[in-house]
């Protein structure tokens, strides 16, 4: 069972439908079933304290964000809008200068009005996360988005836990 | 950037303090006192967009500036000898951000040695009416204990 099909339309409407995203520069990395995981490279707009190099917190919001959202929209039954209801998030440490950040979402539980979201942000070992996010959001139509038939299907071959791994 | 703290304390315009950071300036977020509160102001740009259909901000972009906002304020009211670290973020999205400016104001709640909690509070046209709430704690280090 291959999720190529799946992932590309999940790329186009990312970088397509949402010009922050592309702005960004914001990569695909992963898409499975209430699993996203994404790529932020770094580069020098982005920077929040000239002297250190280091990213800016509202970039890493925004990929967080973005990150939550992939998962939720891999639970729904067919594409249709959600918007964030609520955004925490904890900066565990600073990012590193030149480093790209991954991030990786999990939507643990959808019911039919919200969707909740987990997700951390690391260079590469998620035992050493830069940020933690949690995250909830408001599906536009109720009880539209039952998890029976997911625009992803599971048992692509990769790890669908929501745990560390991808990247 | 404390630099341009001090510039603007000196000479009281705060507009210039948006161009610090390379992510403020693209972003288009920059600080004004023209009214004689500290507001933060994000310019609407096509780039900021999150959903095209509506077409609304991408909620990330108005979690920027709530935070960008908020240390703006730790930075004007408090003399720091380094840049304030932001330790969490929590915002409530209330209302989704029409594709014009959006402004913030930040107002400290608490002000410990260590530790300082901000509320801020984005909208758009209509200041009763705002689009996002949020509530930061901050890492500082303040000038003389």
């Amino acid at each position: 069972m291959s999720d190529k099909p799946d992932r590309k339309i999940f790329e186009q409407a990312f970088s397509d439908a949402i010009p922050q995203n592309k702005a960004l520069g914001l990569e695909v990395v992963e898409v499975a079933r209430g699993r996203g995981v994404l790529r932020l490279p770094w580069k020098r707009e982005l920077v929040g304290n000239p002297e250190t190099g280091v990213i800016h917190g509202g970039a890493i919001t925004t990929m967080l964000d973005a990150c939550c959202g992939m998962a939720v929209a891999t639970m729904l039954k067919t594409p249709q809008p959600f918007a964030t209801l609520d955004l925490r998030i904890d900066y565990v440490r600073p990012a590193t200068k030149g480093e790209a950040v991954i991030a990786e979402a999990e939507c643990y539980r959808i019911t039919s009005n919200v969707a909740f979201t987990r997700a951390f942000a690391h260079h590469g070992d998620p035992s050493d996360p830069i940020a933690a996010a949690s995250g909830t959001f408001m599906l536009a139509t109720k009880g539209s988005a039952r998890n029976k038939e997911p625009l992803i299907k599971s048992g692509d071959g990769k790890s669908g836990d929501g745990k560390a791994g991808g990247a | 950037m404390l630099d341009l703290v001090a510039d603007a304390r000196r000479s009281g315009d705060v507009t210039g303090l948006g161009a610090a950071t390379p992510y403020t300036r693209y972003m288009n977020i920059a600080p004004e006192n023209s009214t004689g509160e500290l507001l933060t102001r994000m310019r609407y740009d096509p780039k900021l967009i999150g959903n095209i259909m509506l077409p609304a901000l991408h909620g990330g972009t108005i979690g920027a500036l709530l935070e960008a906002a908020a240390i703006f304020q730790v930075l004007w009211e408090i003399e720091t000898i380094a840049v304030p670290k932001i330790i969490t973020i929590t915002v409530d999205y209330l209302r989704s951000g029409r594709p014009v400016d959006t402004l913030a104001r930040a107002v400290l709640t608490k002000q410990g040695r260590r530790v300082v909690n901000v509320a801020v509070e984005a909208w758009q046209d209509d200041r009763s009416r705002p689009i996002a709430s949020a509530n930061a704690h901050f890492l500082v280090s303040p000038r003389d204990e």
